[in-house]
């Protein structure tokens, strides 16, 4: 990346940083040079392939979405399918990075957040994979949505705590994780979900998800013997939108856009689309766009995904939108609700409610496109966990 | 001299301690507010700390969090608070100093803030999730008009951070007993003594000691290490028990004199 960027507190140019009470900032200064370490260390970064190849069953196929691509007519669309990952989603990769880390700094307990529920999945799995003791924050409208995640969770042996203050959803679900880090700082290690929160976890959690581009950029080439011309990806905190686009940063013809969850549109105020509703802002940690009031309060989000309803976004996010190097837009619910039930009907893959908004960006754009360009999706997740969901969104009784 | 050191100061000659007691703005409402802190002062609080409400605090615990829940149903806003520390300058000489969560500050513009706060009398400033490595310009702008930025330290603190702290803390050095949030705990860590005596190796500033510390005996004992003495959350609690009951300000008077009597 250009220059000293972020430089070495975290800042991405205006963004970024560390805004965090005193208590945690000798553990983040901690972490930040022991993630640094490992970063150079050879022993772990085998370490961290192993896993990843063995248990999460990387590298993940690039697969050319036929049908769906001479439907629209367009573009020819690639799916990276991190939906056939263990745990289902993208978010395994950074838990086994952070895991490792963990067991590295002596860390014998494990607290994450989780929105949608993937995060906490993988985190219970990464630490039930090495023994760890786990609890996991929920807000409880996400404990209600996801109830399935819920079980598996306990299944996996983690505890889950609902988190019933605020607005019930992944923001509150971040302070009491916060909250819990503070008191038990000494024993436990925080897996941060996202590309969020304060330094060194963008970065840290960006490079464990690097991965999923490194990989796509290496099949594409293989199996279109060029780069791709544009690179779609949903965006919450951003983790699998940075995985996927990061490898490819430097190659300026290729396009990336982030997709946000529009919600019932802009106008209707329901919605977690912080680069089209939002100004900078500080939140749990990070400087970035932020859904706020104008006394500085955090507004309300509102999405038919639970990964994607947060007020603010990862602060590499919004420098690299300062620079134009990647557009953002958004699909509302029902956008995502209809790429859903597409690529389901025409592919025969189910996707999370989050990557369904990336796909239905990529239904937009596509047939606008010439025939021999080409489009790859990043499909973070697959859609099991939220079919009880869309079941009660559709009236269908199961 | 600042309002604040002032404040030390005199205690000190007198061989006192500070009793800081903490409320937030606008709980129940910003009248409410105004009359509390006047009764706080009247109880023996010898600096006030006002709580700007904030929809995320993720340093509080419950009691905190409920508190500005409730201020924030009323939708209080900084410059809502700012007119407030005016109102309670006109008739009281008690330092005061706001408790704000960055972003507030932030929105409302960190130089126009100072200026305002300053405008209304108010002394100090300490923003919890706000480390010195991030508040160069908060410093700055208080700096030139004279506002006391208070940084805290915590149990996990070592000698590089105390020093940091030290050297951007003007007013008091704002010491957490405990790892983790505000609210009521057993009992009163040893560690304190030590982590205060370390401190003050480097730094001539006061310290006082806050989180936790709920009842007359702990407050003894604290003051026993520390220059001062911060309360909140136990404050807030005899507050919300007793919301719309009669004689609301006399039982949070109370408390607050058993706590500073505690501490002679």
């Amino acid at each position: 990346m250009q220059g000293n960027i972020p430089d070495g507190k975290g800042h991405f140019g205006i963004y970024g940083g560390r805004y965090v009470p005193e208590t945690l900032m000798p553990a983040l200064i901690e972490l930040t040079e022991a993630y640094q370490e490992v970063r150079k260390d050879k022993d772990f970064r085998r370490e961290f392939e192993y896993y990843l190849k063995e248990f999460v069953g990387r590298p993940t196929s690039l697969y050319f979405a036929e049908r769906l691509t001479k439907k629209l007519g367009g573009a020819k669309i690639y799916l990276k399918r991190e939906d056939l990952c263990h745990t289902g989603a993208h978010k395994i990769n950074n838990v086994v990075g952070q895991v490792l880390l963990a067991r590295k700094l002596g860390k014998k307990r494990i607290i994450a957040e989780t929105g949608a529920g993937q995060h906490g999945v993988a985190t219970a799995t990464g630490a039930a994979m090495f023994g760890l003791e786990c609890e996991i924050y929920m807000g409880a409208e996400d404990v209600a949505r996801q109830s399935l995640n819920v079980f598996r969770m306990k299944l996996l042996g983690a505890k889950v705590n609902r988190v019933d203050i605020g607005t019930k959803t992944l923001k509150d679900a971040i302070s009491e994780a916060l909250r819990d880090w503070t008191t038990n700082v000494r024993t436990t290690h925080y897996i941060m979900g996202t590309v969020f929160g304060p330094h060194p976890y963008p970065v840290m959690v960006r490079d464990f998800q690097s991965v999923i581009g490194k990989e796509a950029r290496k099949q594409i080439l293989k199996k279109e013997g060029k780069l791709p011309d544009l690179l779609i990806a949903c965006v919450g905190g951003g983790s699998n939108a940075m995985g996927l686009f990061h490898s490819f940063l430097k190659d300026e013809n290729i396009k990336m856009t982030g997709v946000e969850a529009g919600g019932e549109g802009i106008k209707s105020g329901k919605h977690a689309a912080r680069f089209a509703g939002g100004s900078l802002g500080v939140l749990q940690g990070t400087k970035s766009y932020l859904l706020q009031d104008e006394n500085g309060q955090v507004l309300n989000t509102h999405s038919v995904s639970a990964g994607l309803d947060y007020a603010s976004v990862g602060p590499e996010h919004a420098f690299l939108r300062d620079q134009g190097r990647i557009d953002y837009t958004y699909a509302t619910d029902d956008e995502a609700l209809k790429a859903f039930e597409f690529l389901s009907m025409e592919e025969g893959i189910i996707p999370a409610l989050e990557s369904s908004h990336a796909v239905a960006h990529a239904l937009k754009v596509a047939p606008k496109m010439k025939k021999d360009q080409v489009i790859i999706v990043n499909l973070s997740g697959r859609g099991d966990k939220d079919v009880m969901h869309v079941a009660k969104i559709k009236g269908v009784e199961l | 001299m600042t309002r604040i050191e002032n404040k030390f100061a005199e205690l000190k000659d007198k061989g006192e301690k500070a009793l800081i007691a903490y409320i937030m703005a606008g709980d129940p409402d910003i009248q409410e507010t105004e009359r509390l802190i006047l009764e706080l002062e009247k109880a023996g609080a010898d600096l006030i700390e006002i709580g700007i409400p904030f929809s995320d605090p993720l340093a509080d615990g419950p009691t905190i969090q409920k508190s500005a829940t409730r201020a924030l149903e009323h939708n209080v806003s900084l410059s809502d608070v700012i007119d407030l520390a005016k109102k309670v300058r006109k008739v009281s000489n008690i330092p005061l100093i706001f408790m704000s969560y960055y972003n507030p500050i932030f929105k409302y513009g960190e130089e126009l803030f100072v200026r305002d706060a300053v405008k209304a009398g108010v002394d100090g400033v300490i923003v919890p999730d706000l480390p010195p490595e991030e508040a160069e310009v908060l410093i700055k702008h208080s700096r030139e008009k004279g506002l006391d930025t208070i940084f805290l330290l915590a149990p996990t603190s070592g000698e590089d951070r105390i020093k940091k702290v030290c050297k951007s803390s003007t007013g008091f050095i704002y010491y957490v007993s405990l790892t983790g949030v505000t609210g009521a705990k057993e009992g009163v860590s040893k560690d304190i003594k030590g982590m205060i005596k370390k401190i003050k190796s480097h730094t001539e500033l006061p310290v006082a000691v806050g989180f936790g510390i709920s009842r007359p005996e702990q407050a003894k004992e604290v003051s026993s290490w520390a220059d001062g003495v911060i309360v909140g959350s136990a404050i807030i609690k005899v507050l919300e028990e007793n919301i719309g009951k009669k004689g609301v300000n006399k039982k949070v008077h109370d408390f607050v004199k058993s706590l500073k009597n505690g501490m002679s």
